[in-house]
């Protein structure tokens, strides 16, 4: 089974998927392109992967970690399907990353990374976007640039751990406009999901909720405003997302307005 | 003073003492750094951190010793986006005692997950006091007592940011919500505490705040 969480008529719904529609519990079908989007699970704390990827890592001129390099998200960050997202004006650098996003299902410390799986709820798809321009090297990748307010959209659905058998065997990619900008395939993260999960449970409890962001292949590029981005992973989803700038986001009399 | 509420994302701030700079100030230029923060350095503490005062706290297996960052914890009380400073203070609704506990670490080059999100790594006061009633008393004073002893005494005039600038700065792109916090004035190199010791953040104005280190069995 596949979850969403919609608003639809004023009012939150969960919501699951019928012949490529969206169907509400009482039955209602209805468009997904006419719903509104939450993220499919409200985010608890949140776990974000940086150079996971040994091609990524390659890219930025950063050998692979011999440990997870690990930062924490914020509430602010998060965004359902089809959201908005900010490119301030003075951007140069402005990036999605697609990523296998690893929601926890169950509570625990200290777990075994051969029964990792047992906690995973399901999964998800999440645009970690970053802001280059603001990279500093404090704690680095800093939170004004991975943690800025609606830059991390989540979804659309939610998929069942149990309907994907092998999560280290899917296919990412990215399009902006429709062409194709990135591609990769889970099997070549450096640390795997249950490393991941006995690596964080070792030191803390991990929570229904929480939720791994397992970070994201080679293929940056530079998005622009008006970019139509779509992260995709196989049998998870496809997550719609469009950059717009200060004027759209604040309206033309807030700009500048601290 | 009024009962904690339900917390939301709490965000703490290094680098903003100028006894913490002056320590690091010769390796700024140096790498990793490259360059002193421009930005205000942040961090997060997971809820899995949150204890209350009167916890005990069992250190992650192997470790022995602990960074106690004594705290100011800034309770949000109406929602902060792009705030100007002069109006930021009006976002406040109360100051709690907080410890930010730390295993030792030197680098602030990569996120200190480990380091500073171990299970019980934020003990708070159980208790706020009104912005209102402690505004007049800033800048307040900061004394960690490890085993009855005062090891600390900080006061936070020294602050690169204003609590108000802080506000300004950080809620450029994040909007701090009801039940936010933000955590200040903890130091390079706060002092450590072993297993085994009884810790007190004493503040004047608010609650105080004790917990117990312990060693993992």
């Amino acid at each position: 089974m596949k979850y969403g969480r919609i608003v639809w008529n004023a009012s939150i719904h969960t919501v699951t998927e019928k012949e490529g529609q969206v169907q509400l519990p009482d039955g209602r079908l209805v468009n997904e392109s006419e719903v509104m989007w939450l993220p499919p699970v409200e985010p608890q704390t949140v776990f974000a992967l940086g150079l996971n990827y040994a091609d990524h890592a390659a890219e930025l001129s950063f050998k692979a970690p011999e440990k997870p390099l690990i930062f924490l998200k914020g509430a602010n960050t998060f965004v359902g399907h089809r959201a908005l997202t900010r490119r301030p004006a003075d951007a140069t650098f402005m990036h999605y990353e697609c990523e296998l996003a690893v929601v926890i299902g169950r509570k625990g410390k200290h777990i075994k990374s051969e029964d990792a799986y047992h906690y995973v709820q399901g999964y998800t798809v999440a645009n970690d976007y970053a802001i280059r321009d603001y990279l500093e090297n404090y704690y680095r990748p800093n939170l004004r640039v991975k943690n800025r307010d609606a830059c991390t959209p989540l979804g659309p659905w939610l998929v069942e751990a149990q309907d994907i058998p092998n999560p280290m065997d899917l296919k990412l990619a990215s399009f902006v406009n429709g062409q194709q900008t990135q591609s990769g395939t889970t099997r070549d993260m450096i640390f795997d999901i249950p490393y991941l999960i006995a690596y964080l449970s070792e030191f803390m409890t991990l929570n229904v909720g929480d939720i791994i962001l397992t970070g994201t292949p080679e293929g940056l590029a530079d998005v622009k405003v008006g970019d139509e981005v779509v992260t995709e992973i196989e049998k998870i989803g496809r997550l719609v997302n469009t950059i717009v700038d200060d004027v759209t986001w604040f309206g033309q009399h807030r700009i500048g307005n601290t | 003073m009024m009962a904690r509420p339900p917390l939301g994302s709490v965000y703490g701030v290094i680098l903003n003492d100028q006894h913490s700079l002056a320590l690091l100030a010769s390796q700024f230029a140096q790498a990793p750094y490259q360059t002193p923060p421009k930005a205000p350095v942040l961090y997060i503490k997971p809820r899995n951190t949150f204890v209350d005062s009167g916890s005990s706290i069992t250190l992650p297996k192997g470790e022995h010793s602990v960074e106690v960052g004594a705290s100011l914890g800034l309770v949000i009380g109406k929602p902060a986006s792009r705030v100007n400073a002069a109006q930021a203070l009006e976002h406040i609704s109360g100051v709690m005692s907080v410890a930010d506990l730390s295993l030792p670490h030197d680098s602030y080059y990569r996120p200190a997950i480990r380091e500073k999100c171990f299970d019980g790594a934020c003990p708070m006061a159980t208790h706020l006091s009104p912005w209102s009633e402690v505004q007049h008393l800033m800048p307040l004073s900061l004394h960690t007592l490890i085993n009855d002893q005062i090891v600390s005494t900080r006061s936070i005039s020294d602050a690169l940011r204003s609590i108000p600038q802080l506000l300004q700065d950080i809620s450029e792109f994040i909007t701090l919500n009801r039940g936010d916090v933000l955590l200040i004035g903890v130091p390079y190199r706060a002092p450590q505490a072993q297993s085994g010791d009884n810790v007190q953040i004493s503040i004047e104005g608010l609650e105080s705040l004790h917990f117990k280190v312990e060693a993992a069995a």
